[in-house]
């Protein structure tokens, strides 16, 4: 009996897996036109699983063993039960191999199970909570029905009770694991989550690359949308990418804003994006809600305006752009990206970004900073230092790229200690002076498309004037979008952070530097930084030479958190319970550090923002320039030697 | 029913940023604008007298205007004749204008004159319109200090506003792309009296001297806030016409206004 019931349960399953798949594409497809290798990325795709994928799945050890059994085991198990139960091949190596599988996928759901015997907050309930029941119900069951075949009982053991009870089994797992999968249950995330690695729309991230800066707006068509209004203006490979999240709470357990009691939640976010896909309420969500939102009372649908329906608006100005998200999602989903592109429609569209937010892009437009100081007044930070103008020398080595920073009075001293390190290292370098403008950094992560291409394009067009080796910035903002987001718009230049530039300058030998003598201290890593350009080794090398034993805090490197400063959140200055760089200042002080060491002005004003007492904050510029040394005698000699050459 | 929405029409101006002096909406004209877009909604028509070419027009129909009419003239044309022939046919109801150009002379004489001209009654310093009801309007308008005082105006007037009206509203690079400047020609007039006359930088006004004895925080925030206290003067009332003159040239006379 079972002969004849398990082909049919299976096709029957692979059927409805199928018609499913369709639905679920097409409704993807109602996004927007993505320029996507369509066969090269389905070739790419089964190494960016096992490698890119697992990459990030197995910094928790746990998991990624119980998941490589599981799905490793699955796979296995469904190609072999196909053809064995399916086609009917009973061949006994066959049977033994499908038994193996059923093992190892067992094994693993049970891990799944224990997991969720108490599921951490991170991880959505409701029917997640379903699956490891599923998973153990599949294996177990081909696992029975698979013995004669290998045989171990005979073919008519246990009579048409036990035949019965494996097709009720036998039904359960195929309908969650087949076309649970294509139907909206919790393994969809492995089909889309496929078809997502695919079709990624950062297909450099794959095989170690980054990719990080935002993808620029086509603003030379006036019928080309301003950022995303409803579900259906996003690409059609982000809406898939949304679908493809497994609900881990990962992006959740790392965001500021979530943490700080702001009405973040990036899991959230993606379902919401979810639900918009396919339409109707986020009643179902069984995860943490919004900070102060409870779950049931926003509804969307894919043509219907995402923002107050779906998602209210101080929910996407609570993001501080951090990354984190992005850096700790298994799945590898863009939330940044997806946060920005409604941003722009709110600001670009609708005119409503929230508290200072119009008045920042207003001093933008019309001086060039956001403050909006006069801008004859860029320069007036180094009134004294006889910086060299490049307007006069037209080329040079190092251009540095002072950033809004000059307008303020805490940054001036980290810019001056810079240019004091350059100087002692003879560095041939220039500043563009009253012809440098804001980088854009903020207009645009403010959804201000239109004036951040507009800085831009003029940024680009006063260092097209000058020559220049690379280009060196105390901020790594400015750092990140000169690096990594005018390229777009036809700037590309060499940029390296300060940081990395002074490491450059000790390893090379060309500052004389003595030891810090000012306490303990640990590192702060600024997110545009570290998870935007990768940059963690060179701060903590340029501490090391000062003789520096950094304290590293519980979140540093690629986990740093936010200071709260990025994205704009500062302007928009959405409420929480707590502030960012207060939460900050905690895992500063949990290291007992006496200073802790900057690299970016806005972490800088982040943290000295916090209330006393508390550690000392200095950027790594000052640490530096507070230990230079006179050059000695014969260091100086040499390079005289080397200017008459 | 919903009664008709006012027929409200806004003047507005190029203006200058005060830092960096480039071109911008004015703050005032665009505060204007915003008032007119809360009483009539989309149905404000918002007029200009000047160059149709200049981008920072722009930044008024991105508040949400999908147009923008624009008498062209050449710069340093007078600008009142043209509005006043425009604004007499125009039915407008309420026209709506900033209290000073930024650019410009600047003298802030424009919605006198032109309320002269029209032969209407000015408000100025309007914060708010309270309702209207049978061709009068009740409003509020803003005095010193935060005192509102609430004013019966007939239909049609012209109100000047200040600092004191709601501020506008961001300006969105979407509808400002997509908004119509719609140009008319009109006939050209000199302005005599700008064209003879020459400008000079202006110098900041002398500040009368506040010296603040306080010594508690407490005081010297009464200090701060509290009306200028002349001390002089007096309150006359139920006097005639004539006396009531004969004081103020009195008064002029003394403080040397006029010799
Ligand atoms: S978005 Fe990524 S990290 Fe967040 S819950 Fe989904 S899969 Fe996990
Ligand atoms: S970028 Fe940072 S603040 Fe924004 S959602 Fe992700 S983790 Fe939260």
């Amino acid at each position: 009996m079972l002969n004849t019931l398990l082909p049919i349960l299976l096709f029957a399953a692979l059927l409805l897996a199928v018609i499913g798949a369709g639905k679920r594409f097409f409704m993807w497809r109602r996004g927007r036109a993505a320029q996507v290798d369509w066969l090269g990325g389905l070739l790419a795709m089964p190494k960016r699983y096992m490698v890119d994928l697992h990459h990030v799945v197995a910094r928790d050890k746990y998991i990624a063993n119980t998941h490589v059994a599981t799905a490793g085991g699955f796979v296995l198990a469904a190609v072999l039960a196909i053809v064995v139960h399916g086609f009917g091949m009973h061949n006994r190596i066959l049977g033994v191999a499908l038994l193996g599988a059923c093992a190892l996928m067992f094994v693993g759901a049970l891990f799944v199970a224990k997991r969720r015997l108490k599921p951490p907050s991170r991880l959505s309930k409701g029917p997640w909570m379903r699956l490891p029941k599923s998973l153990l119900m599949f294996s177990a069951s081909f696992f029975i029905a698979t013995l004669p075949v290998a045989g171990i009982l005979p073919a008519d053991f246990g009579g048409w009770i036990l035949a019965l009870v494996l097709a009720i089994g036998v039904a359960w797992g195929v309908s969650e694991l087949f076309f649970g999968m294509t139907w909206g249950g919790p393994m969809k995330h492995a089909f889309a989550g496929a078809l997502h690695l695919a079709w990624h729309r950062r297909a450099e991230r794959f095989g170690g690359g980054r990719s990080t800066g935002l993808k620029a707006l086509d603003l030379s068509n006036p019928n080309a949308p301003l950022g995303v209004e409803k579900p259906t203006d996003f690409t059609w490979n982000q809406l898939l990418g949304f679908d493809a999240c497994v609900q881990c709470g990962k992006c959740e357990a790392a965001c500021p804003a979530f943490a700080a009691g702001q009405p973040l939640n990036p899991k959230k976010l993606i379902q919401d994006m979810v639900v918009g896909l396919a339409g109707g309420t986020d009643a179902k969500f069984a995860g943490s809600p919004y900070p102060g939102k409870p779950v049931g009372e926003h509804s969307g649908g894919p043509h219907q305006p995402i923002v107050n329906g779906l998602v209210d608006a101080d929910t996407l100005w609570s993001c501080t752009t951090c990354r984190a998200c992005v850096e700790e999602c298994p799945m590898m989903i863009e939330h940044v990206d997806a946060i920005v592109d409604m941003r722009r429609h709110l600001t670009l569209e609708k005119g409503a970004t929230p508290n200072k937010g119009a008045e920042v892009l207003d001093n933008l437009i019309a001086t060039d900073n956001p403050g909006g100081f006069n801008p004859g007044g860029r320069l007036n930070w180094a009134a004294d230092l006889n910086l060299t103008l490049l307007s006069d020398k037209k080329n040079c080595d190092v251009l540095f790229w002072v950033g809004d920073g000059a307008f303020d009075m805490r940054n001036q001293r980290t810019l001056r200690a810079f240019v004091n390190v350059l100087k002692a290292a003879n560095v041939d370098f220039a500043v563009l002076g009253l012809e440098e403008r804001d980088s854009g950094d903020v207009a645009r992560r403010l959804g201000d498309e239109a004036t951040f291409q507009s800085l831009a394009k003029r940024n680009i067009a006063t260092l097209g004037k000058y020559s220049f080796k690379r280009i060196v910035s105390c901020d790594p903002h400015s750092f990140h979008v000169l690096k990594n987001e005018y390229g777009a718009l036809g700037g590309n230049y060499e940029v390296l952070h300060h940081s990395t530039f002074i490491a450059e300058l000790i390893a090379a030998g060309k500052l004389n530097l003595g030891q810090h003598k000012g306490g303990s201290v640990t590192y702060h890593d600024p997110c545009y930084l570290g998870r935007y350009n990768g940059e963690y080794e060179a701060p903590r090398d340029v501490l090391r030479a000062l003789g520096i034993e950094v304290k590293e805090m519980q979140r540093s490197g690629f986990r740093s958190r936010c200071c709260g400063g990025g994205g704009g959140a500062p302007i928009t200055d959405i409420p929480g319970k707590q502030r960012i760089p207060d939460m900050r200042m905690v895992d500063i002080k949990e290291t007992g550090a006496e200073l802790v060491a900057v690299g970016c002005p806005q972490c800088t004003a982040m943290l000295e923002g916090v209330v006393e007492p508390r550690p000392q904050i200095k950027d790594i510029a000052e640490l530096v320039a507070d230990v230079l040394l006179e050059a000695p005698a014969a260091v100086a000699v040499k390079r005289v030697v080397e200017e008459v050459q | 029913m919903q009664p008709k929405p006012l027929n409200v029409l806004c003047l507005v101006s190029i203006g200058a940023h005060p830092t960096s002096g480039r071109a911008r909406r004015a703050e005032q004209d665009a505060r204007a604008v915003e008032l007119g877009l809360r009483l009539a909604g989309e149905q404000v028509q918002v007029l200009h007298a000047g160059n149709a070419e200049e981008e920072a027009l722009r930044a008024y129909l991105g508040m949400g205007l999908s147009e923008l009419s624009v008498l062209q003239q050449p710069d340093g044309a007078d600008a009142l004749p043209v509005l006043f022939d425009y604004l007499k046919d125009s039915g407008a109801q309420l026209v709506l204008t900033g209290s000073q150009a930024e650019t410009g002379e600047g003298s802030g004489m424009l919605p006198y004159l032109l309320a002269e001209q029209l032969g209407w009654p000015l408000v100025v310093g309007l914060a708010e319109v309270e309702k209207v009801e049978n061709g009068v309007a009740q409003v509020l308008q803003a005095l010193p200090r935060g005192q509102r005082r609430r004013l019966q105006v007939r239909l049609p007037f012209l109100a000047s506003v200040d600092n004191a009206a709601p501020v506008a509203r961001q300006s969105a690079f979407g509808p400002a792309r997509r908004g119509t400047l719609w140009t008319d020609e009109v006939h050209v007039l000199d302005d005599d009296l700008l064209s003879n006359a020459s400008f000079q930088p202006a110098r900041p006004r002398p500040k009368r001297l506040k010296v603040i004895k306080a010594k508690t925080g407490a005081e010297r925030m009464k200090a701060a806030t509290a009306k200028a206290a002349g001390g002089g003067g007096q309150v006359l009332k139920d006097v005639s016409a004539q006396e009531g003159a004969e004081a103020i040239f009195k008064l002029l006379l003394e403080e040397g206004v006029i010799r």
